[in-house]
């Protein structure tokens, strides 16, 4: 009965009637396979939005996942609008993922209502790139409104959800978004000598439209933006030797 | 007295707000104890000139066209400022402009330094030509002003008069005896006609004047003899007058008062084309615009929008003022609204460079405008670098819309940067890592266990939560910077970048260098985390 390839034609049936007739759809690959390949539209929409919260509560996920979108704002055309709630982004940190501080606007919205009106107007412009906004709640309505906002247009919406109390899942909550991803930090590449080499992340794609979800390491991203898959380590003891006790000096 | 046109050259001086060149009331002392004498300066070829000296400096012998260094050498403590040409116009435009709203409709600039004011049926208004003058200068002095007011029947007799004579009321059709005695320059002549005036033994004007007419052509050629006629008003001179500028505004008033959003926005829509053509038919942008709605009971509501860049897209500025128009309170009805233009800018044609390797820059004004009509324009910034090693002074907030990049400029010929074809270097330094969020104050971590003098710390305590340090890079030794601060002399920050069990990166710093105390009490803080 579950023929893939019936599957697979009734998928594209639906995706014409949501998209109006039109097929192709413009995307952001990550230019990463075993992403790409997962991915219902290899890589992510361009007019839709998606979300991304951190793994867990502390700090250091939330600036994996406002790396992350650093790096998907780089990798998207023109002006970012970056709308904030707090002003601790540190532009030299962003353009090290590859987001040149000349593109990057940043706004501040008192409340989260605000902050979604904002994004939506930057994305009814459709002059920008992309439009980030850091917003704790963010119903179901409200996904619908940028999801409808960005449809049609070139602009990524993208929003990082953080935690409205401690402890709960951001994600967990319905919302419109065609991909949910979350994000931790993970031990950095070894490197044969001491210091800390280059940074990874724990992505897990929790829902997408179309698509299953799915976990993978990933290499945060370089000057230009782009992630990359963990090389194949040839001293495996190493990895699993990242608990044992640093060597003395 | 009919058809008379009777001109003043007022002849301020326009230079800082204190009295400059060629006024001549004495400098009173205690403005000689006060300041030093100040003189500004002008390039002229590789020699750097005085343009201007004040009153104390002209006392000191200083006088315009001399060389600097030879001030400086005559003088101690001489103030030497840059000459600004272009703002010393723009303020006698200022002050044109004034004038014309204040004392006569015909105002003219007269060379650098001097305005022409037609004061033909405008004196009797402010109590004669003596009481105008004594009213203007008293005015301008207020103002900071130096001024000396001419009044004759021409523009070319009270310019001699006022430049070569000083303070004086001329009789009508006395200008011939008036300015007999004066030198021959007082014509507005050039350098080279008064040279030869002077070697023919001609040094006033009414020995000029004297001469048969025709070999006087035939020897100066006619431009001498039309001033000398300009000033004796054998020829009339029209003057050019500034424009005072108008303010725009488009109203339209409502034979019932109205009170519904609906209609409000409704008449924005019919006045905001109005206001386009006004602004398109003056070449104009509008940069700030309210929109008054006057109540029957007198009290009006004001709507205030601010434009990032000029603009008069009619649909744009209905789109601005339609988010606005919960502000207004209607009452008992509204009478009338008025768009008034409250600032604008000039808005020409801009030219198009068609590239095919590159896409155009989308506008983003519009939606600054929009963004700002909602949040404010304070809430908006761009990061700008600057150039620091203190990571909180990196970057400064900049406005949104920094006007467009100039082209660079393209240097002479033989200049040595063009050899240079690296590509620009980017803002901050790549190779140094970064946190993506800085802690607005470095938090002061607890616990920690740390070797000295440059070891990272292996355990610290940040928010209550003990973090066990795996790996670590540095230090990145960061100094004070002393030609800042005083305090900062000594001061150096030892920043290290650390990772957890679980991968966590955070950039920690030690107060101090660890082997000097003065350097830093040794205290470990968190400024930073790394995604």
């Amino acid at each position: 009965m579950a023929d893939p390839a019936v599957l697979k034609q009734l998928r594209e049936t639906l995706r014409g009637l949501e998209t109006g007739g039109f097929r192709r759809r413009p995307s952001l690959p990550f230019g990463i396979e075993a992403l790409d390949s997962r991915l219902a539209d290899g890589g992510l929409r361009l007019d839709a939005l998606h979300e991304v919260a951190a793994g867990t509560s502390d700090m250091a996920d939330d600036c994996a996942a406002t790396l992350f979108l650093a790096g998907l704002a780089a990798r998207a055309w023109g002006p970012v609008l970056w709308v904030v709630r707090r002003r601790d982004l540190f532009a030299p940190g962003l353009a090290q993922s590859g987001l040149d501080p000349k593109r990057l606007i940043y706004a501040e919205a008192k409340d989260d209502a605000e902050l979604l009106a904002v994004m939506e107007e930057g994305l009814r412009h459709r002059g920008l790139g992309a439009v980030i906004g850091e917003a704790k709640r963010a119903d179901m309505t409200a996904t619908r409104r940028l999801q409808l906002a960005a449809e049609g247009g070139r602009t990524i919406a993208l929003l990082m959800k953080r935690a409205a109390r401690e402890g709960s899942d951001p994600i967990s909550s319905p919302s419109a978004a065609v991909t949910r991803w979350r994000v931790t930090s993970a031990p950095s590449t070894p490197l044969p000598v001491e210091g800390v080499g280059r940074s990874r992340w724990k992505l897990e794609l929790a829902r997408q439209k179309g698509g299953e979800g799915f976990e993978l390491i990933v290499e945060a991203c370089d000057a230009t933006g782009r992630c990359a898959l963990p090389p194949v380590m040839a001293h495996r003891k190493a990895v699993a030797g990242g608990t044992a006790p640093r060597r003395a000096a | 007295m009919e058809g008379r046109r009777r001109q003043s050259p007022a002849s301020p001086t326009p230079l800082h707000h204190r009295p400059a060149a060629g006024g001549p009331p004495p400098p009173d002392k205690l403005g000689e104890e006060l300041y030093a004498p100040l003189v500004t300066t002008l390039r002229n070829g590789s020699r750097i000139e005085i343009a201007a000296a004040c009153p104390a400096a002209q006392a000191l012998g200083l006088r315009p066209g001399m060389a600097v260094t030879q001030a400086r050498a005559q003088v101690r403590g001489l103030d030497v400022r840059p000459a600004d040409p272009e703002g010393d116009l723009a303020a006698l435009k200022r002050l044109a402009i004034l004038a014309a709203r204040r004392w006569s409709p015909v105002v003219a600039l007269s060379d650098a330094d001097g305005l022409f004011l037609d004061l033909s049926g405008t004196a009797h208004l402010f109590g004669g030509e003596a009481a105008m003058a004594r009213h203007i200068v008293r005015l301008l002095a207020r103002a900071g002003f130096t001024a000396r007011i001419a009044i004759a029947d021409t523009p070319g007799a009270a310019w001699a008069l006022a430049r070569h004579h000083g303070h004086c009321i001329c009789p009508p059709g006395e200008q011939a005896a008036a300015l007999a005695e004066l030198a021959t320059p007082a014509l507005r002549i050039g350098e080279a006609a008064v040279e030869l005036l002077k070697r023919l033994g001609i040094d006033r004007i009414g020995q000029l004047s004297a001469l048969p007419r025709a070999p006087l052509v035939r020897r100066f050629g006619a431009a001498t003899v039309l001033r000398l006629d300009q000033a004796l008003g054998r020829i009339a001179e029209p003057l050019d007058p500034v424009i005072p500028p108008e303010s725009i505004a488009v109203q339209q008033r409502f034979a019932e008062p109205i009170a519904t959003a609906e209609t409000i926005e409704h008449w924005l829509g019919e006045l905001t084309p109005r206001l386009a053509a006004a602004l398109e038919a003056e070449g104009l942008g509008v940069q700030a615009l309210e929109c008054v709605a006057e109540r029957i009971d007198g009290v009006p509501q004001r709507i205030r929008i601010g434009l990032a860049r000029p603009n008069r897209d009619p649909a744009h500025l209905l789109r601005l003022l339609r988010r606005r128009i919960e502000d207004v309170e209607p009452g008992y009805g509204i009478d009338a609204i008025t768009l008034h233009v409250r600032r604008a800018a000039l808005l020409g044609p801009e030219p198009v460079v068609e590239r095919l390797d590159e896409e155009a820059a989308p506008d983003i004004a519009t939606l600054v405008d929009t963004l700002a009509t909602r949040i404010g324009l304070r809430a908006m910034w761009r990061m700008q670098p600057v150039e620091s090693d203190v990571p909180e002074r990196s970057e400064a907030r900049g406005p949104v819309l920094d006007p467009p990049a100039r082209p660079a400029q393209r240097g002479k010929r033989d200049d040595v940067r063009q050899l240079d074809r690296n590509p620009p270097l980017p803002p901050w330094h790549p190779g140094w890592p970064r946190p993506a969020r800085l802690l607005r104050r470095p938090e002061r971590l607890d616990h920690v266990i740390a070797e000295l003098p440059d070891q990272p710390p292996r355990r610290f305590t940040w928010r209550g939560q003990p973090h066990r340090v795996i790996h670590a890079d540095g230090p990145e030794r960061i100094q004070g910077e002393w030609w800042k601060r005083d305090a900062e002399r000594l001061s150096v920050r030892d920043y290290f970048r650390v990772e957890d069990e679980a991968g966590r990166r955070y950039w920690l710093f030690r107060a101090g260098d660890g082997e000097r105390a003065a350097t830093g009490d040794l205290s470990w803080y968190l400024h930073g985390v790394f995604g």
